[in-house]
């Protein structure tokens, strides 16, 4: 695993989404997503909404390092605020 | 009746989800380390946080060879797709003429990309190639590896060359699996050549066409072999586009550390367009289910 040139911070990112998309399978296990139609016009499932947050975030973090030089967990505020809007409304 | 729910269904998938784990997810984990560190060989890093991504994104570098990406895909999106429909809308229905043509347009798709790379280095030379000598003995002045302008013609000359039989054989697809009382309702109406591809052809051929401009574009954003075989990325950076661009930072210059930077950003572009595409595709189906 040494070639990998693993480090604590990615480790923990790495296990963070694993855990998440764990618990997004268990989850829709226990209780199916049905499809509904957002703000976007596409029909999406719980699924979707996880990719489209997850894609955003990551596009939200490399606009605010390119653009400011603020520190980055202003980036990670963003992000969970985008993910609640698009749980609910797309 | 009741149905019967197995969750156990999944472990078929098993098999696939180790074989994408080695061959994409382990690699993509490593790419990720990296651009978060520094190397100067034997395996040894140091940890910089977010320095590569900042140097990227607030150099003229990546936006450059961002920006000749996304023209050379528009270019090449522009001629090839009205030019596929056109060649396919001029081929034989049925016939021998038809199988002909089929195995002659599927010919430069088999031709390797390295392979295509040096025919048109040879053909466009102005000393030995057929394109470069007759356009130098018509007074056109005409040198690739010298001029930007042709660097881009030839570039994109040979990306049509190579790839328009693929949309046109889509196109060709498409157009054949409309069925034929949709041409007797249109003779009964007495519509035009142009009405009927309008209003008949060319919505039945969306679907096609959408996977057409799909591979087009992802290929095309991916380009590598071919302009690195013709031009090397120059004359100058003319032609470097990002995967170019790419190699040369992470294998010429060995800078691991922005490489790996430079690769997840193009990486997630390419994620972002995959995905609008494949929800396009995917509404587009169910609208056509709907109708």
């Amino acid at each position: 695993m040494e070639w990998m040139a693993w480090t604590l911070p990615t480790a923990i990112f790495f296990l963070s989404i694993g855990a998440l998309l764990i618990g997004m399978g268990l989850l829709h296990m226990k209780y199916p997503s049905t499809p509904r139609v957002g703000v976007l016009g596409i029909e999406t499932m719980r699924g979707d909404r996880l990719f489209i947050s997850l894609l955003s975030s990551a596009f939200i973090n490399l606009a605010w390092i390119g653009l400011l030089d603020a520190p980055q967990y202003g980036a990670l505020i963003i992000c969970g605020l985008f993910a609640i809007f698009v749980f609910r409304w797309v | 009746m009741e149905k019967t729910v197995n969750q156990r269904a999944w472990l078929l998938v098993l098999p696939v989800l180790v074989l994408v784990a080695f061959s994409s997810i382990i690699p993509m984990m490593t790419v990720v380390n990296y651009s978060f560190q520094d190397s100067f060989g034997e395996n040894i890093f140091f940890w910089v946080g977010l320095e590569w991504y900042q140097e990227l994104l607030r150099s003229e570098r990546l936006w450059d060879a961002l920006g000749r990406q996304l023209l050379f895909s528009f270019i090449i999106l522009m001629i090839e797709i009205p030019l596929g429909i056109l060649v396919a809308l001029s081929m034989p229905k049925k016939g021998i003429s038809a199988s002909i043509c089929l195995v002659l347009m599927s010919l430069p798709l088999l031709i390797p990309y390295n392979v295509v790379g040096t025919i048109w280095q040879v053909f466009g030379r102005a000393d030995i190639g057929l394109l470069g000598r007759i356009l130098s003995d018509l007074g056109i002045s005409y040198n690739y590896s010298q001029n930007a302008f042709d660097a881009w013609v030839t570039v994109i000359i040979m990306d049509v060359w190579h790839w328009t039989s693929l949309v046109a054989l889509l196109a060709y697809a498409g157009l054949r699996s409309i069925p034929k009382p949709y041409y007797q309702a249109a003779m009964i109406d007495q519509a035009s050549r142009w009405s009927v591809f309008r209003y008949i052809e060319l919505p039945k051929m969306r679907g096609v066409l959408m996977i057409a401009i799909l591979l087009r574009f992802m290929d095309s954003f991916m380009i590598y072999t071919e302009p690195f075989v013709l031009t090397g990325g120059g004359p100058g950076n003319a032609t470097t586009f990002l995967s170019i661009d790419l190699v040369k930072m992470a294998l010429g210059q060995f800078d691991l550390g922005p490489a790996a930077a430079f690769s997840l950003m193009y990486f997630l572009v390419i994620l972002l367009i995959s995905y609008v595409f494949y929800t396009v595709m995917i509404t587009i189906d169910k609208d056509e289910a709907k109708q």
